[in-house]
């Protein structure tokens, strides 16, 4: 009975911190045209909650993977069909929107990219400037 | 008699002995399958305001499908199995064989998806004309199982944009074992396509290569006096042949299937397309009215001012055709080759 009302309790604390997370989040549109992201680089501040809200007009898929290099590595050697669960990482059906919130907790340089076959090799990457809060 | 009598056995030699020369042009869509495309072979002839596009698909094996796009000028009238010998007969006037050299190694679309105007089956390949803009001709390829490559969206507007008609083929391997069809041999097409400003796709060919690739193909035009090129030749796009046409050569074309309509007298140009695939960033347009003036439009090298206007599709069978004057005539084959980077 313990367990049951500490897992219960511990569920209703994460839902607190995701609706928290949305609520809190900066909208961030991006719109995937020609296999492109549009962009070669983003800024955000240390403790940025973003949400991204990314449409693809292309007639094929794409993903957005967001992370620092081991994350990049992981998605471009993987083989994972389809994102969605995990926080910065997103499959974009062809000519549909998704979206994806993701806290910038430390300044450093992250990625971006798309890790179908052959999208990052065509360029479709970039680098996130997270900044220390001024 | 005797004479036409050898001339196609020498043919038919050179087709048993030699391997053919890789041709494409058609980009290929399906890199993940177990057939990898080993040549796209493809030709084009003009004549009185009709295009006839010979096209030649070959496969190395494996038991999944591929497939290959090849943007249209215009909507086809017909399409029908080719000739034998064409494409070999154009290649042997420029590339004289070495017959001793080698032995051949083997002779429910969604609804903003593209119109399908045509279906038909030609041997083992399955053959679609759709008409769409990019997007749809790419949701229609993506619905019908064609993988695309990350660069086909921008590669399809560009040709959407001047002539929104494209040719989908895809070989089916199971119907290829019933014919009793071997690796490598080929399926060669007609297309009869009547349009008033011909152009050959060259940018198409650098579909599903990476940037560090090259683009290895042959163009060979035959048009009623000299023609104007856009863009000009250069390095890249070489002039290797330009000349008055020999009887000889018409007369072994003109024996072909489906190629008696070949007018009497001809300007054969040939074109070596060599170099990296940045190079091919266009297409070319052809002038061979005399007036030396090919659109910089049909080279793909500025947008047109408005959408095309094609006539409405009503059946598969039945095409209404607005064919203006042809005044040339031209053959084309292609062919890349992918350097890995």
């Amino acid at each position: 009975m313990t367990q049951r009302v500490l897992v219960a309790a511990l569920v209703m604390v994460l839902a607190g911190v995701g609706c928290g997370l949305t609520e809190k989040a900066t909208p961030f549109a991006m719109t995937i045209n020609h296999s492109s992201f549009g962009m070669g680089e983003m800024k955000f501040e240390a403790g940025d909650i973003v949400r991204f809200t990314v449409t693809n007009a292309d007639p094929i898929d794409h993903e957005l993977i967001i992370g620092d290099q081991r994350v990049q590595d992981l998605h471009e050697k993987g083989t994972e069909a389809e994102h969605g669960s995990v926080p910065g990482e997103i499959s974009i059906p062809a000519g549909e929107t998704r979206t994806t919130v993701y806290k910038f907790d430390e300044a450093g340089t992250l990625f971006f990219a798309c890790h179908l076959p052959g999208h990052f090799a065509y360029g479709m990457h970039g680098d996130i400037i997270v900044k220390e809060i001024a | 008699m005797t004479r036409r009598l050898m001339t196609v056995l020498s043919m038919v030699t050179m087709m048993v002995l030699v391997g053919g020369p890789a041709f494409a042009c058609g980009g290929l869509v399906n890199p993940n399958g177990s057939v990898s495309l080993v040549k796209t072979t493809t030709l084009a002839a003009y004549a009185d305001g009709v295009e006839h596009y010979v096209t030649s698909f070959e496969f190395a094996g494996g038991g999944a499908e591929f497939g290959s796009i090849v943007p249209l000028p215009g909507i086809p009238s017909k399409v029908v199995r080719a000739g034998d010998w064409t494409l070999q007969r154009l290649v042997q006037e420029v590339q004289p064989p070495i017959l001793f050299k080698a032995a051949r190694t083997s002779a429910g679309a969604a609804e903003d998806s593209a119109q399908v105007i045509l279906e038909t089956r030609i041997d083992a390949l399955d053959i679609t004309i759709l008409k769409g803009g990019g997007d749809e001709v790419g949701v229609w390829a993506k619905d019908n199982g064609f993988a695309l490559t990350p660069d086909a969206p921008e590669i399809l507007d560009y040709y959407a944009s001047r002539s929104p008609i494209f040719m989908a083929a895809r070989f089916d391997p199971a119907a290829a074992e019933e014919l009793g069809q071997s690796l490598g041999d080929g399926t060669p097409i007609h297309l009869v396509i009547p349009t008033p400003q011909p152009w050959v796709p060259l940018r198409i060919l650098t579909l599903g290569l990476g940037e560090d690739a090259r683009v290895d193909a042959d163009v060979f035009l035959l048009t009623e006096t000299k023609p104007s090129l856009l863009p000009a030749p250069d390095k890249a796009m070489r002039l290797d042949r330009s000349e008055a046409a020999s009887d000889f050569l018409l007369s072994d074309l003109r024996s072909d299937k489906g190629m008696k309509w070949l007018p009497a007298n001809m300007w054969l140009s040939y074109l070596k397309l060599d170099g990296p695939v940045g190079e091919f960033n266009h297409d070319l347009a052809i002038d061979a009215s005399g007036v030396g003036r090919p659109s910089p439009v049909a080279a793909g090298l500025r947008l047109p001012l408005k959408l095309p206007q094609l006539p409405p599709t009503q059946s598969s069978l039945a095409w209404p055709w607005a064919i203006a004057a042809g005044l040339g005539f031209f053959l084309f084959k292609a062919s890349t080759a992918v350097l890995d980077r």
